[in-house]
């Protein structure tokens, strides 16, 4: 049987390697051309767009009134860019004066699942209706599902108007 | 393992039948004389699967509406990664499947393989060439640049002039009364919904009477062994179709497909030119006029459809060696020499760009009388699209926003600027989007706001691009710290008004690189201008009045 095929290869041996080499260049030349266009078309939909213009910074309102250890919900417009739009839109955050005299402001949504939290004024904590996730006066997480503290906004005070950036995400609590 | 992959194997196939499917379409029995010369159907199809490709990923950034599909766009091809080879690949691939498809039908006529019985997948091929055309023909549109625009009113205007047919084909169109947003969602729903279905169905069509017929043996060889479609022609049309990727892929990275100015429909400089694959129709246009025009938009081509449909039904004769088929042969020649030759005239005939700028001051000449300042307003005007929401003096836009020659006029730069930075910040309510420009080009956007009125709102429609774009190079080469012009700038060198009887072109031109060289004692820098900005800059300067 073993000599049997050994003679046919003998007899054709051309014909073997050339119909090798065809499906060898078959699968070679298709495997490059779908490469060629698979990997940018990934690219062209998982690789964030270049940015070219960051959102600013926005002045979020007057803050001379704003009582230590009272939150308030400030509302204010802000620009974002949307693909290949900008829009102007309107924007809220729970702005707290801390104990020393440290202003901060919280992005109103909840780090669960991002449902929007109050502050409940007889208990003196962020509450969340979605899951019962509730945070203390500085962000931090006392109850229920949430996964780290309030994420903040970078903030500046500018005389008495506060200056909001770009969110900072907080970390993990450990 | 092995014997468990064959399990699988089989398990799959008799379940789906879809391994034994592919090997009996692989391994069917092609005439001895199959080669080279029938790849084109194969690099057809790939090509359109590239199309259907590239267009999905396309539509996944794109808004189709006017305007919208704009910004989309230009997102596109300067945001998004690989978003401008995306373009490229759907652009170019474009024009190659027409060659393609072209070369297909020229082989097919050629051999001779339209012939009984193969008169269906002949007639079937045609349609699918004005499919393809179709395509080429809605595509156009999408864009929503300058070139689309008028490119398609021309289109749409053709398909009125059709006998009978004519108003029916216009409001299917969309194309009643001005090109808008109806033409616009008929002609994406044309090329993204109707046109691929419709092609895929054909294409089954297509492939399933080759099939059923056999490839179209050459004569004398019937009777010859048959051989097998895989490996030895599978081969050969990988090959083919690598070439043809391999040009598209280097085409699409190498040549830059542009993105006009949005379209204007009020821009009467605009001379529209179809896509290179129809210049021939365009320019035997031009051999029918007045009453007669109808003959060589409509019905000479719908002629050619018919008899291009019929040429197996003409042609009955046997089927013999292509070496023989002079008068097809003839027919070729004559065809390929008929297009060229009117490609090549309409190529001539299309005027240059012209660096050499002839000013018209037949036409009412107010932006001359613009700031350099005011001028680069109006580019900024351009740019950010102004138009596409405020009308200016009455003429143009959607009347989202306020006629701003009656408003602007009643408000100051500083308020302006505020306004420019967040609209919504000054008019609360707003859906104007804040404009993204620094503080001196939006200095310069409200000079020229401030200028409007109803009496010189022209200006605006009227200032040529060489103007507008000359002065963003005078703005951003800061030359009104030393010079005046047009009453705008500070005069510690020569007034440049005038300049034009002072002074040669070339003289400025090299003046630029080396001042002192050419005015003794000069203190002004050089400047070292691409050769567009330098272009435009010295048009501008000479069309100041003096």
């Amino acid at each position: 049987m073993k000599d049997v095929r050994a003679v046919s290869e003998l007899v054709e041996p051309a014909k073997t390697t050339r119909r090798g080499f065809y499906a060898a260049a078959i699968y070679g030349l298709w495997g490059i051309m779908t490469a060629a266009l698979g990997l940018p078309a990934l690219m062209y939909l998982i690789v964030p767009p270049r940015l070219r213009r960051q959102s600013d910074w926005v002045d979020a309102g007057d803050i001379s009134q704003l009582e230590e250890g009272n939150p308030v919900e400030m509302t204010f417009r802000r620009n974002r860019v949307d693909g290949w739009k900008v829009t102007s839109e309107k924007s809220t955050a729970w702005v707290v004066k801390l104990q020393n005299n440290r202003v901060v402001a919280y992005a109103p949504q909840c780090t669960h699942l991002g449902c929007a939290y109050h502050w409940d004024q007889e208990k003196d904590e962020f509450i969340c209706p979605c899951h019962n996730s509730v945070f203390s006066m500085e962000g931090k997480v006392l109850e229920g599902p949430a996964p780290r503290p309030l994420d903040r906004f970078q903030s500046r005070i500018e005389g008495s108007q506060l200056m909001l950036g770009p969110l900072r995400q907080a970390e993990p609590a450990a | 393992m092995k014997n468990r992959l064959v399990a699988l194997g089989d398990w799959i196939d008799s379940r789906t039948g879809l391994p034994s499917g592919i090997r009996n379409f692989l391994y069917e029995e092609i005439p001895a004389s199959s080669g080279w010369h029938q790849v084109f159907g194969s690099v057809a199809l790939f090509l359109f699967l590239v199309q259907a490709f590239t267009g999905a990923l396309l539509a996944f950034n794109y808004a189709p509406t006017p305007g919208e599909a704009y910004n989309s766009l230009r997102y596109i091809l300067t945001e998004v990664t690989g978003g401008r080879l995306m373009r490229g690949l759907h652009h170019w691939g474009a024009s190659m499947m027409i060659v393609v498809v072209v070369l297909h039908m020229v082989q097919v006529f050629l051999y001779g393989a339209y012939k009984k019985p193969r008169e269906t997948t002949w007639g079937v091929g045609v349609v699918l060439l004005l499919l393809t055309l179709a395509y080429g023909l809605t595509g156009y549109l999408l864009p929503w640049d300058n070139r689309a625009y008028w490119g398609t009113v021309v289109t749409t205007k053709i398909a009125a002039t059709a006998p009978l047919a004519g108003p029916y084909l216009t409001r299917l169109l969309g194309g009643e009364g001005a090109i808008g947003v109806v033409t616009f969602a008929r002609f994406f729903g044309l090329h993204v919904l109707m046109l691929p279905p419709l092609t895929t169905l054909l294409i089954g069509v297509h492939v399933f009477l080759v099939r059923k017929h056999g490839v179209a043996p050459a004569p004398g060889d019937e009777l010859l062994p048959k051989k097998k479609f895989h490996p030895d022609q599978v081969f050969k049309d990988t090959v083919a179709v690598f070439a043809a990727f391999a040009v598209l892929f280097t085409m699409s990275l190498a040549v830059r497909v542009p993105l006009e100015q949005l379209a204007d429909p009020t821009d009467t400089s605009y001379i529209p030119r179809p896509e290179w694959y129809f210049l021939f129709l365009f320019q035997m246009l031009k051999f029918f006029a007045g009453p007669l025009e109808v003959v060589g938009a409509v019905i000479l081509p719908s002629l050619a459809v018919l008899a291009l449909i019929l040429v197996p039904f003409l042609d009955r004769g046997q089927m013999v060696k292509v070496t023989r088929r002079t008068v097809a042969a003839s027919f070729v020649a004559l065809a390929i020499l008929g297009w060229t030759g009117l490609t090549a005239a309409a190529v001539i005939s299309t005027p240059k760009e012209a660096a050499e700028v002839a000013v018209d001051y037949s036409a009412p000449t107010d932006w001359m009388q613009l700031s350099p300042e005011e001028m680069a307003g109006v580019a900024y005007f351009r740019q950010e699209n102004c138009a596409s929401c405020h009308a200016v003096g009455g003429e143009g836009g959607s009347n989202i926003g306020p006629d701003l020659a009656l408003a602007a006029i009643r408000r100051d730069a500083a308020w302006l600027i505020k306004h420019f930075k967040s609209p919504s910040g000054m008019r609360p309510g707003t859906s104007m989007p804040p404009i993204q420009l620094n503080d001196a080009q939006l200095n310069a956007l409200a000079a020229f706001l401030l200028k409007l009125n109803p009496d010189n709102a022209t200006a605006l429609r009227h200032a040529p691009e060489f103007a507008v774009q000359g002065a963003l190079v005078y703005q951003r080469g800061a030359c009104g710290d030393c010079h005046k012009l047009n009453r705008g700038g500070i005069e510690l060198g020569p007034s440049l008004n005038g300049l034009a009887k002072r002074r040669s072109r070339s003289w400025v031109e090299e003046h630029f690189t080396d001042p002192p060289k050419y005015s003794r004692g000069s203190f002004m820098p050089a400047y070292h201008f691409s050769r567009k900005d330098l272009d435009n800059i010295t048009s501008y300067l000479f069309a100041a009045p003096e």
